[in-house]
């Protein structure tokens, strides 16, 4: 793992709507290495698919950077001109979109839609070379390459999520976003993606930043784990030391909600309550109301992102160091 | 393949169907052709009576089967009858006076209105955020809410009465003929253009809206998203990725507005005295000249049908999901 090729800096970014500003990403501050997986979990609506649009400068009309900066081998993305975002998009930075199956045009052969997206970012490339590099991103997916002529509703949902991570790989960028690109497949395909996945991590070494609810599936090919909680980190460490120690109790709660294959049964509680209106956030620590171990400090005071021990955070006031 | 075997033998089934019923529907009505051709020729003696009769396929002495069976052999035949309000005409021979004049008037009308309305729809669904795009909006939601034969009387009054600029109707200047070439078509044109422009004017704000409609639910699919984040130029997305996706539905609704042309624009042909085939059907009716009426019928029903087959001909070379019968 190399060098630091992501860096996020104080991050805000969110939407403005009629009724005020919703900061679904509330300060953030990351890095990702070279090589590096990083796991993003949390919650429906705790801003981490905003992140990711955020990152790609891909916010719809209403969504704005309030704050901050990303930066890209330390050039800002939040500072550049569209023009300038074009060239790094997709080229650099890619994704991997949530729905497998709307992520293709219906009346394009998937050769084409591959095809058209070399085309219009190496300009020194012919036809037949767009062709051919095309059927080769195919083949490291495990497609043949007479499915270039297929249209989309002629594949599976497996297949055609992997035809979106060929899409992703196939201008070699430094960096995949992938938002939950597994969500909309069945378990044993949900599988075979996230070994492709790690696979072609390991040949090409791009780094990844995953992206999911479900934290089961992070644990395993993570090397970093972030927990987002409405819009904020609210713990963050190597994926083994969030997962074996859990510190903060939101995501003790997310451990808690998926059952172990091989212990005894147990009750597995979750975390009750609904995560919080961007509108009306609760004063002190977010997550106070849904709490466990909530004191009176907590519905007061907003606790700080604490550095626990060497590679690990998290936000809450009754973590200690040594921990 | 099959597809298309199977849209052929509906096609052909609905036809059936629909000359049946084009067979059926006279003969409900009260009063039936026999007693409205007597009562024409009065003083007419018995003898010839019967000889027109005949001459007029009205046999209403026949059981309804037997008439039946001669209905299908002659229009197998092409034979439709002979028009009683122009006697002694055929009806082929009325119809095919009026057909080219309302297919060329309507068609072009209606070609025009398609692709700029489209066109239009496609640029205000892509720009949607723009003022400009917004009055563009409003002002064909405007137009669309006009009456169109009120369109046409108001383009006459100001066009061709007010100001003399177009003629008041008709579809060629008195005094120059099919023969003449050049100076007939040319009056041919100038003639339409009013009548033209009353039907796509007042079709194009529909296909615009369609269209639109259509753009900027195409728009929030998650295949444009990729198609920007891709970086493909906006060109590219705005035509291959989101129009050729939303036009599936208005090429349907294109098809079968083309069936439409055969009915003609009654309304606005009567507004500029166009010989059409809607006029011809209202003086038909005027004059209960059944055989005219039940050929003007069948041929709005074969020219609907034959628009509905040709549009899921389009339809299935456009959208690959169709052309593979949905199966996965």
């Amino acid at each position: 793992m190399g060098d630091i090729i992501l860096k996020l800096q104080n991050l805000e970014a969110g939407y403005i709507i009629k009724q005020g500003d919703i900061k679904a990403v509330d300060n953030v501050n990351f890095e990702l290495k070279r090589g590096e997986f990083l796991g993003i979990a949390g919650e429906s609506g705790c801003g981490k698919s905003t992140l990711a649009y955020t990152i790609m400068g891909l916010l719809e009309d209403n969504g704005r950077i309030f704050n901050g900066e990303i930066l890209y081998q330390d050039k800002d993305l939040t500072s550049m001109t569209e023009n300038e975002l074009k060239a790094i998009r997709w080229q650099n930075i890619s994704m991997v979109f949530q729905s497998a199956m709307n992520a293709l045009n219906p009346v394009m052969k998937i050769g084409n839609q591959l095809i058209d997206t070399i085309l219009s970012h190496k300009k020194d490339f012919t036809k037949r070379d767009a062709i051919n590099k095309s059927k080769e991103m195919l083949k490291l997916v495990d497609i043949t390459e007479d499915r270039m002529n297929a249209f989309p509703h002629q594949l599976s949902g497996g297949m055609k999520q992997r035809v979106m991570i060929a899409m992703a790989m196939i201008l070699e960028p430094d960096i995949i976003i992938m938002d939950e690109p597994t969500t909309a497949l069945d378990v044993v395909v949900q599988r075979t993606i996230i070994d492709k996945i790690s696979d072609l991590r390991k040949q090409f070494n791009f780094s990844v930043i995953f992206i999911t609810h479900d934290l089961s599936l992070l644990v395993e090919i993570s090397d970093k784990l972030i927990i987002m909680y409405s819009g904020q980190i609210i713990e963050s460490g190597l994926a083994n030391k969030v997962y074996n120690n859990p510190l903060h109790p939101y995501t003790k709660g997310l451990m808690n909600s998926f059952p172990s294959l091989t212990g005894k049964l147990q009750d597995f509680g979750g975390i009750p309550g609904k995560p919080p209106n961007f509108l009306k956030l609760p004063g002190g620590c977010r997550f106070h109301t849904r709490c466990p171990m909530k004191q009176d400090i907590c519905s007061k005071v907003a606790p700080p992102l604490q550095q626990i021990n060497n590679d690990h955070t998290a936000r809450c006031h009754f973590v200690k160091k040594g921990n | 393949m099959k597809y298309v075997l199977r849209k052929f033998f509906w096609f052909f089934f609905a036809l059936y169907i629909a000359v049946t019923i084009n067979f059926i529907l006279p003969r409900l009505m009260p009063g039936d052709p026999a007693s409205v051709l007597v009562n024409k020729l009065q003083g007419v003696e018995e003898g010839s009576m019967e000889a027109i009769r005949a001459a007029f396929g009205i046999d209403t002495d026949k059981s309804i089967l037997a008439q039946y069976g001669d209905y299908l052999i002659n229009i197998l035949k092409g034979d439709l009858g002979i028009s009683i309000s122009n006697y002694p005409y055929k009806v082929w021979d009325v119809l095919s006076k009026a057909l080219p004049w309302t297919i060329g008037l309507m068609g072009i009308a209606t070609l025009f209105s398609f692709i700029i309305g489209t066109f239009i729809g496609i640029v205000v669904a892509w720009k949607r955020k723009t003022k400009v795009a917004n009055s563009v909006l409003g002002i064909f939601l405007f137009i669309r809410s006009f009456p169109y034969f009120w369109l046409g009387l108001i383009l006459v009054y100001f066009f061709a009465f007010k100001k003399p600029l177009f003629p008041l109707g008709g579809a060629y200047s008195i005094g120059v003929f099919r023969g003449d070439g050049l100076p007939f078509i040319k009056s041919v044109i100038y003639h339409g253009i009013l009548p033209g422009l009353t039907i796509a004017i007042s079709s194009m704000g529909y296909w615009m809206l369609t269209i639109r409609n259509n753009m900027i639910n195409v728009l929030a699919e998650d295949y444009i998203i990729v198609a920007r984040a891709k970086g493909l130029p906006l060109t590219q997305i705005m035509n291959k990725y989101a129009a050729r996706n939303a036009i599936l539905p208005s090429v349907s609704g294109f098809a079968m507005a083309l069936g439409f042309i055969i009915g003609g624009s009654l309304l606005t042909e009567m507004v500029f005295s166009y010989p059409g085939i809607g006029f011809m059907l209202y003086q038909a009716v005027q004059q209960q000249d059944y055989p005219l009426i039940q050929a003007i019928f069948l041929f709005i029903a074969i020219a609907v049908m034959t628009a509905n087959f040709l549009s899921d001909i389009v339809i299935m070379l456009l959208d690959p999901r169709v052309r593979d019968g949905g199966k996965k």
